[in-house]
């Protein structure tokens, strides 16, 4: 593969894939509960 | 902190508890003596179900042949940054919409935005028929698939993917009109896929549909991860993976590779018709919504670069053996994957399980997206008339069936198919979610009570940002490319073919589609519908004491 299809490849991973792990960071950090509302709240976006 | 916990729990256990005493309160007094409680609405039995029904809602077949070669189109690795612009300027954003109207008002799409607002409603039903047109097509292309998936073992098409799919397996008439001259080989498929379908219909949200999406969804992810390992690995997948990566800057200043990107976000994460309306009203009350959609959002756009990744991937390798460039062979929709799959099926090493792991993976996100997309309408129909479960399932889903099956596996099918997926993406879901932005953020203004919905149980807060991308970002850019779609379809017939056809069945379904709404959300809710549901007022009493406090 050329060099920039390589930086580009690893830039959609990162980003797509990435977004998704810290995704899913979050939500295990919120765990299911039906008693209590999320504590610590992200930056509003 | 700690203390921050217990009130807050404290709080959830308290409102839990009235709104168990208010349900049992309106029982009590509907009837003069205590009876047994209503029966509740479904709900997924938990979060993890719901993200994975959602994603499975979201992972379609648009997700396998659209997205590689729409990338392609727009600038390979340039279309990640306008792609990227579009999932978290609109896509995400829409979805929470939908997930706030659905989780707040708890209903099906007309029933949640009726109660948002009774002029609302009508935008519910357009959805819900918007969903009847796709199922109807939808299924059609997952039987398909099921067949290819067997066709791969023999290589049944030959040395012709083209003259076999056209001619020996679709049997397509030259003449483009509606007949039914019925083809065996589509139909019996056909049935097989709405058998399986209605029966997880029947099942409901906890055994038909969390099931269903719980087992082919993994399926999906690992089948399509042994088939995009088995690509890069052939002859050329280099040249293809090139042809996908390397960046086009200058379709950056392209406005319609932006319009690409945003309208494929739109259709890619099953936004603004119904469906993710219609499941987070499955949601329990306490469900991080925003948290959730984030995952979801996230893995449909995974999900997708992996699908670049190994549709490029065989592509190359079909240019590599046919002596050509990428550019010749590849194809997007039902070219890719019923010519020119084929053709790579059969040249490369272990091809025939290439097949069964592609048609196998069309199959698996066919059928999660199928369903959803039917749920919209059963949703519907069970909170209109008061219907149980298996009878609403039944009701809709059969004579769905039927109509599918007497207007597809003909040797006209697919024409017919062709021509209602192309105006009812552009006139039913694009249409419709332009009008629901503009009659919700500007009209209704339903936007900061929404954020408050969703920012009370949610993880990650919406507000301003929110607000702005769906009342000002969303607007214009679906009314661009509406205002793009209706003039290219304007300007010359679509395909090509007769004009009475696409007065029929393309703008005269599209503009039936809001007649029909109009006429069924005239209907009046029947006093056994949900729109007077004790389990919702009670759950209304209940926010409503909480919010006082």
């Amino acid at each position: 593969m050329t060099p920039i299809a390589i930086v580009m490849m690893i830039i959609a991973m990162v980003t797509v894939w990435g977004g998704l792990i810290l995704a899913l960071i979050n939500l295990v950090r919120h765990p299911e509960d039906e008693g209590h509302l999320p504590e610590t709240i992200a930056r509003e976006l | 902190m700690e203390a921050k916990h217990e009130t807050n729990r404290a709080n959830g256990y308290n409102a839990a508890h009235k709104w168990v005493n208010v349900v049992c309160m309106i029982n009590a007094s509907s009837s003069g003596a205590p009876t047994a409680a209503p029966v509740g609405r479904e709900t997924f039995s938990s979060r993890k179900l719901f993200i994975l029904s959602a994603i499975g809602s979201a992972v379609g077949l648009g997700n396998i042949w659209r997205f590689p070669y729409v990338a392609y189109e727009n600038g390979g690795g340039a279309f990640l940054i306008p792609y990227l612009v579009a999932l978290l300027s609109a896509g995400i954003p829409l979805l929470f919409l939908d997930y706030a109207i659905g989780h707040k008002f708890r209903g099906s799409a007309p029933l949640a935005y009726r109660r948002l607002h009774r002029s609302a409603e009508v935008l519910g039903w357009w959805q819900v028929l918007v969903c009847f047109i796709i199922a109807i097509y939808y299924a059609v292309i997952i039987a398909w698939s099921g067949m290819y998936t067997w066709f791969s073992v023999t290589k049944a098409w030959g040395g012709d993917p083209g003259g076999f799919f056209t001619g020996d397996f679709l049997q397509v008439s030259e003449s483009i009109n509606v007949g039914f001259n019925f083809v065996p080989g589509v139909f019996w498929p056909l049935l097989v896929t709405w058998a399986v379908v209605i029966g997880i219909m029947v099942a409901g949200v906890n055994k038909g549909i969390s099931k269903a999406n719980a087992i082919f969804l993994p399926l999906l992810v690992v089948m399509f991860i042994i088939l995009v390992v088995q690509s890069v690995f052939l002859p050329g997948a280099v040249d293809g993976l090139n042809a996908f990566f390397t960046p086009n800057w200058e379709a950056l200043g392209d406005p319609g590779v932006w319009a690409a990107a945003y309208g494929h976000i739109f259709f890619s994460l099953s936004v603004a018709f119904g469906i993710m309306v219609t499941y987070s009203s499955y949601l329990k009350r306490k469900t991080d919504l925003t948290g959730s959609g984030m995952v979801v959002g996230f893995a449909n756009s995974g999900f997708e670069i992996l699908a670049g990744i190994g549709v490029f991937a065989a592509l190359g390798f079909m240019a590599h053996n046919a002596g050509s460039t990428v550019g010749e062979v590849a194809v997007p929709g039902i070219g890719l994957a019923f010519i020119a799959f084929p053709t790579i099926v059969s040249a490369a090493p272990l091809g025939a399980l290439m097949g069964v792991l592609f048609f196998g993976s069309l199959v698996f996100a066919g059928i999660t997206s199928l369903i959803s997309i039917l749920e919209v309408i059963v949703a519907a129909v069970q909170d209109k008339l008061g219907w149980s479960r298996v009878r609403a399932s039944l009701a809709v889903s059969i004579p769905v069936a039927f109509i599918s099956l007497l207007l597809f596996p003909t040797a006209t099918g697919l024409y017919l198919l062709d021509t209602f997926d192309a105006f009812v993406n552009s006139f039913g879901i694009l249409a419709g979610a332009l009008v629901a932005v503009i009659l919700i953020a500007w009209f209704l203004r339903k936007l900061p009570m929404l954020s408050d919905h969703l920012n009370k149980v949610s993880s990650v807060r919406m507000r301003t940002t929110w607000i702005a991308l769906v009342s000002v970002v969303a607007p214009l850019v679906l009314g661009y490319i509406l205002y793009n779609e209706f003039a290219s379809k304007i300007a010359e017939t679509y395909e090509g073919y007769p004009v009475w056809f696409i007065g029929v069945f393309g703008w005269g379904m599209a503009g039936a589609l809001v007649v029909g709404a109009l006429l069924l959300t005239l209907i009046p809710w029947s006093a056994k519908s949900k729109l007077n549901d004790p389990e919702y007022a009670a759950m209304v009493a209940a926010d409503e004491a909480e919010e006082q406090r």
